[in-house]
């Protein structure tokens, strides 16, 4: 008996996860469909750790029976699978750029703002904001005149860097610090707008409500076992 | 096609800029080697490097390339004609990618601690070493790279790794081998090609510039 195998594509990811988001977004931006499996990351499936052994994290792809872990990685899966609404340059100088500042997102902006701001307080805070202007003064640069960190549409800097148009606020709200200020950072808080309202973009952003209760209580948990000050 | 101008800045010392080292071999690029200083930065570093301020960093035809794995892939792309370090199908390079990256996260990360740290820390940082290690035979497997019957991206990523191990193992009071004998065995056959070995440095300096930085650094 004949028949075609359909495209069988499966997300693994938790409901507040930025990093299983930027998986939702690009196989959406290419007009894919697929089945979605939400984790409790205090409570991860068997399914899960089978699946990603050695770092036990969402998100998770599954195409057609082939796991693939890692956002980065599987980013590039997509992009290199699916080749509609590309999100990576054909000139190999402007993908070797789109990687660095995913790269740089990952390993400054979201450590610095994250680790070293939301996660803090008073002086380790202010070190951490000082930091954090310091790696947002590299992307405003980078960004200015451009609508996309990708140019004109979306591309794997903007899906790395696209948190900071949605949590960012959040993180903000929480500790009372502005840091994408739209005198300081104007051209990375213009992108901000364009990216959270974009197309896709827009719909899938979590419950704001939800994360803010989220994060709130991961500050606490994580300045509540901190040393004295 | 006009010459291409290729200028690696770079130092000795650096399993990343062996990587890059070890990639131009493979692809058979002539290049300028320019050796920097990092405690005095020079002018062509920051200028091409201004986010980081690291090495190793590729100029190709006046233009910058910075991140190690950046370049590898940048250089795969670019001399595509030979030796191929991703595989052609998607999945595969996922996984090429995946193991890559985790070469990044574990390796460089505990092998560090292992010289900077004392005590229970150096202890916890040998364990995760070893246990990084033994990971990355397991996905060796039988194949004698893990490329396949090639060096590859992963080989790439890994394989410069191999000249701090001597400096860890000194410092950390412990033998590799004994833990992890396919592995050094891996790093013995990648160490018979040519491209290899002159690519990467003697442990046994790079064992006397940790040394060197340790005092540096007031580690003792």
């Amino acid at each position: 008996m004949k028949y075609s195998m359909a495209e069988e594509i499966k997300v693994f990811r938790s409901w507040s996860s930025r990093f299983a988001l930027r998986i939702i977004w690009a196989l959406k931006l290419k007009g894919l469909e697929f089945d979605t499996v939400y984790e409790d990351l205090t409570n991860k499936s068997p399914l899960l750790l089978q699946y990603n052994q050695i770092h036990k994290k969402v998100p998770v792809l599954v195409h057609n029976g082939k796991v693939i872990c890692e956002s980065l990685v599987i980013l590039e899966y997509i992009d290199e699978t699916w080749k509609q609404n590309p999100l990576l340059p054909e000139d190999p100088h402007q993908q070797a750029n789109a990687r660095f500042w995913a790269k740089f997102g990952d390993d400054k902006v979201l450590q610095s703002i994250w680790g070293g701001v939301f996660l803090k307080e008073g002086k380790e805070q202010e070190e951490g904001v000082a930091a954090s202007m310091e790696n947002l003064k590299y992307l405003e640069e980078e960004i200015r005149g451009k609508k996309f960190f990708g140019g004109e549409t979306i591309g794997l800097a903007d899906i790395a860097l696209g948190w900071l148009a949605h949590y960012l606020d959040i993180f903000e709200e929480i500790v009372g610090v502005k840091l994408i200020d739209h005198e300081k950072f104007p051209s990375l808080a213009a992108w901000k707008q364009e990216f959270a309202n974009a197309p896709i973009i827009r719909e899938n952003w979590p419950d704001r409500d939800k994360l803010v209760t989220k994060y709130v209580a991961m500050r606490e948990a994580n300045l509540g076992k901190g040393t004295p000050k | 096609m006009a010459s291409d101008q290729v200028t690696l800045l770079d130092l000795w010392a650096s399993p990343f800029g062996m990587r890059v080292r070890l990639a131009l071999a493979e692809k058979g690029v002539k290049y300028e080697y320019s050796e920097q200083d990092l405690v005095n930065k020079g002018a062509l570093l920051l200028q091409m490097n201004p986010v980081h301020k690291k090495i190793p960093v590729l100029v190709h035809n006046g233009k910058p390339v910075c991140e190690s794995l950046i370049i590898v892939q940048y250089i795969d792309e670019v001399w595509k004609d030979k030796a191929p370090f991703l595989p052609s199908d998607p999945y595969q390079r996922a996984q090429s990618r995946f193991w890559a990256d985790f070469v990044d996260k574990k390796i460089y990360d505990f092998g560090r601690k292992i010289w900077t740290e004392k005590g229970e820390d150096q202890e916890a940082a040998k364990k995760g070493f070893i246990d990084s290690l033994k990971l990355l035979e397991g996905e060796l497997g039988d194949k004698p790279y893990f490329g396949g019957e090639t060096i590859g991206y992963v080989d790439i990523a890994l394989v410069p790794f191999y000249t701090w191990f001597y400096a860890y193992e000194t410092i950390g009071n412990f033998s590799i081998e004994a833990e992890c004998p396919k592995l050094i065995g891996y790093c013995m056959r990648c160490l018979k090609k040519e491209t290899v070995s002159k690519s990467l440095e003697d442990p046994k300096k790079v064992y006397d510039f940790v040394v060197m930085l340790r005092k540096k650094f007031g580690i003792e």
